[in-house]
């Protein structure tokens, strides 16, 4: 009888054990932590769906494991090392919060690449990545100046980093090329993800006058409530046009599929090095929805636009750039602000009638 | 024929030792039920769960770096829940001592300050975590607020407040203006207990508070008092216990144990203050306090199982693709199994027959 | 649409879950149990709700199953802390977490979808009428169903019989077990009740709020409401009052802020909470000798024979 349990419970450990074991060899296995559920339709779900454009692209070659609900504080790094021990070679880490932990587990398995997204520390082994959607935003922007009517726009926003202050600014660049007194009214809702909230803060916008409504988080409702009352809207990371057939003018979609394939060929390809990149329009890092409830002129001058900025001609940065109190930001980049500059903003533009929370 | 239940002459032991066995059981069934409906192996789900994280060192360290912080704000909580005081906020206390502790260490960064820094920063998370508690203990004993709803609502306010700080005074000014505070110096954190794995000191404190309330109830006055306000009010009063004293000392001695796990968990695994730096502790270490049936060395095993599954379900995640919100309905279920059972300790059932029954007139 | 308008509208409409999900647990307090687990059967509520609206295209259906999916949630907490004796704080904890486990699991299906909204009423004339015609003509079936239930709530408390018996099993369950009423069995009807509310204000959210179902939609509206009924000191009347200000709190200060009122947003964001605080302090300072709970609330009750 000993001998029999002691044979159930080896077979069991072996199982156990096996499922983290050796693998399959040849099976490059990926791995990527998510902040939230696959589900939002925001953020997260832009990312697995690239994650799942991996698998369509490589088929056996690799095997994918994600994560999701991971939480930025302590329980990160171990979710980071639990796809390093559970075999993963190469790991996508995909929010800024990540950015500590990803580089604490990476100096601990240099021979594992990991990949995170909008941060700004790297190593041999990680490197970083990151969109650069405020060259979508200044498109937004454009199209918003001409469709308003009111004048003002209505900015939902998350929380002031310099990711979303760069995206408030560029918009304001983009209209003030076509309303030089276009007005934004902006509402943090000090969360990414709250739909009733986005919600409220779209009517209390829409209340207060604002007749075109932005967004700086991550869930339909804003659209659905512009859908509503017959006014216009941008959508945000993903397509939301079925929540606003006529409502939604375009909509700033993460594209991270060419990125993730190019980096997991690298790996297959054992070509693999670090690198910092920021990719725009131009290498399709984002992709703007289509252009729809505008008129054609105003299409054609969104077109215009998007492909000035691919080619280089146009930076939604071009100097001179005035801050809120009317001087002139030093520009570091030539004729444009440069990434590090980009990268750390703090400021508002001249136009923007909002104190920064937290202060400068 | 009527079930009925009804209170035992006195507690029966067998039962008390058998029960979380039962309830262990009652619970693996119950979830192999559902990972049959999820369509996923349930003993290779149950093996992941429970005995992978037990069988190599990473794992094994990991379960005490998560289950540190939790026991440690469970046994403030069951003192007071013993005293009939009803702490929901301890994951607002946590935040506060993080903050109160980190404030020491942004203060002091790069100051080259010498090693009276980190016991500082914690006695400070602590003191700060007391202060924030004694406010619904307060609200209760002097105008009668429900402490549950009080110490609940300051949780979000607390949240908030550390938001307020991170992304705006105490942000890092090299850190391209995103909410965290620089990395704290090696001076204001919490030393390392072996070489490459995170286990920390913070897991040896807490193992010595785990120590100080069994000793604190089994063998103290003050223990005593406790235990018996919250079972026996009348009695309590009749000896002289203060009910209100020892709600803003259970609720202070809570509040403090919560802060001091904050600024351990800021200043030790995480190394920096930041939005989101409780994945809800203070919630969890209810359950926690409730698994362990409010007994220090319940709480200790309690919190232990309960790290055991949380690791168990990202390794779920990872090797099964078993959904993160199964390892919830695992531990709503596993509590409601403990719950159910342990009051089998207390009352018993029996089945009433109609010839025996004495007609009451209820409607 | 003038602006005090869209301002009271946005502010019903915010505060009728709160409304709804405090309508029931005031019932379930008042008969003497403590539910903290509102915020898991309300989260159910929303899964289940939006579950069946998808499936069959209708409101009401979904609206049913929400109230369904609450009150079998509350079922299980009924057989614990009146069936086991169980002590009723742990067992709402528990409830909650299972909930929001649970409605993660079932909605998974659903996350992307999109439902029509409910209907808003229109009556020709009457919703027209400026400034008060859309308030009070021209919401969904929701809001009214919620000022309803809670007068009909106070109806029945304070002028029928068995509204008396379940207050008396409330404030003293021995001497209600004494004259021979099933306290039991009074304290299960009036949980299911409570259930059966917080379900229905869950899907609320997804059905008429917001109609997407996205995990964690509740946000912690089921705390806010638990807030609600010790705020209203156990009255239907000042829960009204409460679930509109708090309402009103949250729009406002998202109002605020659009406005450029420049306080920092994350002061704004907190002040329901503080606001909720305040009141209870102040509620409670206000009675003396403590606050006017149901006497027996929370308490273990097993009849004896």
């Amino acid at each position: 009888m000993r001998k029999i349990l002691i044979a159930a419970t080896a077979v069991m450990l072996a199982t156990g054990a096996s499922l983290f074991g050796a693998s399959a060899a040849d099976k490059l296995k990926v791995g990527f932590i998510y902040l939230g559920p696959i589900g939002d339709l925001g953020w997260t779900y832009q990312h697995e769906l690239a994650r799942q454009a991996l698998v369509k692209e490589f088929g056996d070659k690799i095997e994918t494991t994600y994560l999701e609900n991971v939480s930025e504080g302590p329980d990160a790094e171990r979710s980071i090392e639990q796809l390093v021990r559970a075999g993963n070679k190469l790991i996508f880490t995909t929010s800024f919060g990540y950015m500590d932990p990803t580089l604490k587990v990476a100096k601990k398995y240099p021979n594992v690449h990991f990949e995170h997204a909008t941060g700004y520390k790297k190593d041999k082994n990680m490197s970083i990545y990151n969109g650069r959607f405020y060259e979508g935003r200044y498109i937004q922007g454009v199209i918003a100046g001409k469709m308003s009517k009111a004048g003002v726009l209505g900015y939902i926003v998350s929380f002031p980093i310099p990711e979303v202050i760069m995206g408030i600014n560029a918009t304001m660049l983009g209209a003030q090329t076509v309303n030089p007194n276009i007005k934004v009214k902006i509402i943090w809702v000090n969360t990414w993800f709250d739909p009733g909230k986005e919600a409220d803060a779209a009517k209390a916008l829409l209340d207060q006058g604002a007749d075109v409504i932005m967004q700086h988080t991550d869930s339909p409702a804003a659209m659905q409530i512009a859908s509503e009352r017959g006014k216009l809207a941008f959508g945000q990371d993903s397509e939301m046009i079925k929540f606003g057939p006529k409502t939604q003018l375009t909509s700033i979609m993460d594209n991270w599929a060419p990125y993730y394939i190019d980096r997991v060929k690298a790996e297959l390809d054992g070509t693999w090095k670090e690198e910092d990149t920021w990719g725009g329009l131009k290498s399709k890092m984002l992709v703007m929805a289509p252009y729809t409830n505008m008129p054609d002129d105003v299409k054609k001058l969104a077109e215009d636009t998007e492909a000035a900025i691919v080619a280089g001609k146009l930076y939604p940065f071009k100097c001179p750039v005035v801050d809120q109190d009317g001087k002139t930001v030093e520009c570091k980049g030539g004729d444009h602000l440069d990434d590090g500059q980009m990268l750390g903003m703090k400021f508002y533009v001249k136009g923007v009638d909002d104190k920064i929370p937290g202060g400068k | 024929m009527q079930l009925v239940l009804e209170k035992r002459a006195e507690r029966s032991t067998t039962i008390a030792l058998v029960s979380p066995l039962i309830a262990i059981g009652l619970t693996i069934v119950t979830m192999s039920i559902l990972f049959a409906i999820l369509g996923k192996n349930p003993i290779s789900a149950l093996i992941v769960y429970f005995i992978a994280p037990l069988t190599d060192a990473y794992s094994l360290q990991e379960i005490a770096v998560k289950a540190s912080p939790l026991v440690l704000i469970a046994i403030g909580l069951s003192l007071c829940y013993l005293a009939n005081a009803w702490n929901i906020g301890a994951e607002g206390q946590f935040l506060i001592g993080a903050v109160a502790g980190s404030w020491l260490a942004v203060k002091t960064q790069g100051a080259d300050a010498g090693y009276w820094v980190l016991p500082a920063m914690l006695l400070l998370g602590a003191i700060a975590g007391a202060l924030y508690a004694l406010i619904p203990a307060i609200c209760k004993v002097k105008f009668g607020a429900s402490e549950i709803l009080t110490s609940l609502m300051l949780v979000y306010v607390a949240d908030l407040l550390l938001d307020y700080l991170v992304r705006g005074p105490w942000r890092d000014p090299g850190g391209f203006n995103f909410p965290t505070t620089a990395e704290f110096d090696p001076v204001a954190t919490v030393p390392i207990l072996i070489e490459g794995g995170r286990l920390h000191l913070g897991a040896i404190i807490t193992l010595l508070v785990v120590a100080a309330a069994a000793v604190l109830l089994g063998r103290t006055i003050k223990g005593f008092e406790i235990r018996v306000v919250g079972a026996a009010p009348r009695a309590a009063r009749f000896g002289g216990f203060n009910a209100n004293q020892l709600i803003l000392l259970t609720f202070a001695v809570s509040g403090g144990l919560a802060g001091l796990a904050g600024i351990i968990e800021v200043a030790g695994p995480v190394g920096h203050l930041q939005p989101g730096i409780s994945p809800g502790y203070g919630f969890t270490a209810i359950i926690v306090a409730f698994l362990g049936r409010l007994n220090p060395i319940g709480i200790l095993i309690a919190g232990l199982f309960l790290a055991l599954t949380f690791i168990g379900g990202e390794q779920a995640q990872i090797a099964m693709k078993i959904p993160l919100d199964v390892t919830k309905v695992f531990q709503g279920i596993l509590l409601f199994y403990v719950l159910a059972c342990d009051s089998l300790i207390l009352y018993r059932f029996r089945l009433i027959f109609p010839s025996r029954q004495v007609s009451s007139g209820t409607g | 649409m003038e602006l005090a308008e869209a301002i009271i509208l946005a502010v019903l409409a915010a505060s009728t879950p709160l409304l709804l999900a405090a309508t029931g647990e005031l019932v379930t307090e008042r008969a003497g149990v403590l539910n903290l687990g509102v915020e898991g059967m309300m989260i159910v509520g929303a899964a289940c709700g939006f579950g069946g609206a998808w499936l069959s295209g209708s409101t009401i259906i979904g609206a049913l199953c929400g109230i369904i999916a609450g009150t079998l949630l509350s079922l299980i907490f009924a057989m614990m802390t009146l069936g086991l004796a169980v002590n009723q704080v742990a067992t709402g904890l528990a409830l909650t977490i299972l909930g929001v486990g649970l409605s993660g699991l079932i909605g998974a299906g659903f996350v992307g979808e999109k439902i029509v909204p409910a209907p808003h009423l229109h009556i020709p004339g009457l919703t027209d009428i400026p400034l008060i015609g859309r308030i009070l003509f021209g919401e969904d079936a929701f809001v009214y169903l919620s000022l309803a239930l809670i007068v009909a709530v106070w109806w029945f408390l304070y002028r029928t019989r068995p509204g008396l018996v379940l207050r008396a099993c409330g404030d003293n369950h021995v001497s209600a077990h004494a004259l021979g009423y099933p306290v039991l069995r009074i304290r299960t009807l009036a949980v299911m009740f409570g259930g059966a509310c917080a379900g229905l204000a869950g899907a609320y959210l997804p059905l008429a709020y917001t109609p997407f179902f996205i995990p964690g939609m509740t946000a912690g509206r089921g705390w806010i409401a638990l807030a609600l009924v010790v705020f209203a000191s156990w009255l239907p009347g000042r829960l009204v009052i409460g679930a509109y200000l708090f309402g009103a709190v949250t729009i406002l200060q998202l109002h605020a802020q659009g406005a450029g009122v420049g306080i920092p947003s994350q002061f704004m964001t907190a002040l329901p909470y503080l606001a909720t605080v305040i009141v209870l302090v102040l509620i409670s300072r206000a009675r003396t000798g403590g606050s006017t709970a149901p006497a027996a609330l929370g308490t273990v009750f097993v009849p004896d024979r």
